[in-house]
């Protein structure tokens, strides 16, 4: 059965690989853009998810192509990495919301369908600093936690309406976020990480397939750690 | 009370809360009757506000509201 999926931020890194996955499935496939298209064989939106207005055309735009989005992998995301000392403000704000204002604006778009639906599936992209932190990263740790906060009152807000809400929480994963912090970086991060590497974008989009499937009808509210066990016990 | 209102408002309620024309009289209580949660009646009252094109309504003037009929005395003084 082909789904109508909306990825935000899914032109590359780990939204590009959710993408690919749920295409491989049959699922019609949308994702915004900010800067650089997806490739093609997907349907890109562009849409700057800071702006309420873009985020409603974008969905207008993807209701007509496709329908009502049944599954929304809130996804986009930036980092203005920084000491709290040299953070700004607007450093702190930007990165607020961008990452979790953000999800906001998408999922209150999205549940105006699935609502109607009586079904839907909401998968926010966390990230293990959420629950552990990260030295340099308060604006980004702060708005991945507050995701875990906002999908668990979703959780039950929309459960009864067979809506279900759960946060992915990578750890270090191969993409153009994490290549900016630069090898010495990297290397520590994946010294602290027991599975000794950084994961794959793919390994992310496994679980999202995952949680967007039916066999994860009854999982939600949940925080799934996909950290190659830095996280353990958070 | 205007009929054709009432009407409109019995359009917006049978989408929002699922239910079938003859079961909303005003008499009928939203929770015992209708079997409709907080999430229910927030849906209606955000598809009668686009009904009828008004602001979206304070949630303090919803409290104590519980009938069906009631709803639709507050939606009148609001056009």
């Amino acid at each position: 059965m082909s789904r109508v999926v909306l990825v935000t931020g899914g032109s590359r890194g780990i939204g590009l690989a959710c993408a690919r996955r749920f295409a491989a499935l049959g699922d019609r496939v949308a994702v915004t853009y900010n800067s650089s298209p997806p490739p093609d064989g997907l349907f890109g939106v562009r849409c700057d998810v800071t702006d309420a207005a873009q985020v409603d055309a974008a969905f207008k735009e993807i209701e007509e192509k496709f329908g009502p989005v049944e599954i929304l992998v809130s996804n986009a995301g930036i980092t203005k990495d920084t000491l709290l000392l040299r953070m700004t403000e607007a450093d702190f704000a930007a990165v607020v919301d961008a990452n979790l204002t953000a999800a906001f604006r998408v999922v209150k778009r999205a549940t105006q369908g699935m609502l109607r639906a009586r079904k839907g599936r909401i998968i926010l992209m966390s990230s293990v600093v959420g629950l552990l932190g990260s030295a340099g990263q308060a604006n980004y740790a702060a708005s991945k936690a507050g995701l875990v906060g906002f999908a668990r009152s979703l959780a039950r807000e929309l459960g009864s309406r067979s809506i279900t809400v759960n946060v992915v929480a990578p750890g270090p994963v191969e993409t153009d976020m994490t290549a900016a912090l630069g090898e010495d970086r990297l290397k520590e991060l994946t010294s602290q990480v027991p599975l000794a590497r950084m994961a794959t974008a793919d390994e992310i989009a496994g679980v999202v397939e995952f949680l967007a499937g039916p066999d994860a009808g009854y999982v939600t509210g949940a925080v799934i750690p996909v950290d190659g066990g830095l996280g353990m016990g958070h | 009370m205007s009929q054709e209102l009432f009407d409109r408002f019995i359009k917006c309620a049978v989408d929002a809360l699922k239910v079938e024309p003859d079961q909303l009289t005003r008499e009928a209580r939203f929770k015992e009757d209708l079997d409709s949660d907080s999430l229910d009646f927030v849906e209606l009252m955000m598809a009668v506000e686009d009904e009828f094109g008004i602001d979206p309504i304070d949630e303090k003037e919803l409290e104590g509201i519980t009938t069906f009929g009631q709803a639709f005395d507050l939606i009148i003084t609001k056009l």
